[in-house]
């Protein structure tokens, strides 16, 4: 359990460390081209299966393509700002433009078993493990 | 890439506070884009993750406070194996130059992006001047 604290502040301040300590961990295994790469890519572990949680605000879901080959999955699109012409900025700190990462998981992935889910501007893809990959419990005869 | 640029991430700044709390929970400053037209001054933030009954917009004179709260129920159950950013509440307040209809204020919240449109007083638009 990450968090089982009644003080939602505490229990925030949980999830804040945990992701903390996983910054940039080496799970990947170097696999994967781009830290600082954009989107920013979080990966879970949820039961035997795996999750990445991925912050998108602001995109267009016809602008956004996922593929899944093997172990890898793929993730390109472009986000596009829609303001009027017209107006004169007075701050700009959004980002803009067209991206193209891939991320490589070192688990046997159920490929036709991936699905992503797009809600308030956060992505997530649910990874099925393969079955043959799911750890077993050994039996000591 | 043959693209040429590629889209670099803007790594989430941390809000300063001038009193601390008393869990050390940590605020996000969302990234924003405000711009003027002759009518209004529209303000727009990214709080990934954030919906709509959790924001909160507050004009006080000329201070414009915005805050976001992240509802991070979604992470129960799950354990990071590898993180690239962190969560958090999102928070930021502005010093308005302009004067603000406060009655026409209009705010909307879609797919983690909070615009709010904020209409210019009668008597700050611009006018323009005839020459007699």
């Amino acid at each position: 359990m990450l968090f089982a604290r009644s003080d939602p502040f505490q229990a925030l301040f949980d999830l804040q460390s945990a992701l903390d300590s996983s910054l940039r961990s080496d799970w990947l295994g170097g696999t994967t081209a781009g830290t600082g790469s954009f989107p920013p890519i979080n990966m879970f572990q949820k039961g035997d299966d795996f999750v990445a949680v991925i912050e998108l605000p602001g995109i267009n879901k016809a602008d956004l393509d996922i593929q899944a080959k093997d172990n890898g999955i793929r993730l390109s699109g472009k986000k596009v700002a829609d303001y009027p012409e017209d107006v004169s900025a007075h701050r700009r700190e959004r980002i803009f433009g067209s991206f193209d990462r891939t991320i490589s998981v070192p688990i046997k992935v159920d490929a036709d078993g991936i699905k992503a889910e797009y809600r308030d501007g956060i992505l997530a893809l649910f990874i099925p493990r393969a079955e043959e990959d799911k750890p077993r419990k050994v039996k000591i005869s | 890439m043959a693209k040429g640029h590629e889209l670099q991430v803007r790594e989430k700044q941390e809000v300063a506070k001038d009193q601390e709390t008393t869990v050390p929970a940590r605020y996000y400053v969302p990234l924003t884009d405000i711009f003027e037209s002759d009518d209004a001054l529209t303000v727009v933030m990214e709080m990934p993750g954030v919906v709509k009954d959790n924001v909160s917009v507050d004009l006080d004179n000329d201070q414009l406070q915005i805050e976001g709260k992240l509802d991070f129920s979604n992470y129960e159950s799950m354990e990071p194996v590898y993180t690239e950013y962190n969560v958090g509440h999102y928070q930021r307040a502005f010093t308005l130059s302009n004067k603000i209809d406060r009655d026409k204020i209009s705010a909307d919240l879609k797919d983690g992006v909070l615009t709010l449109v904020l209409p210019k007083a009668e008597e700050m638009k611009p006018r323009k001047i005839e020459i007699g």
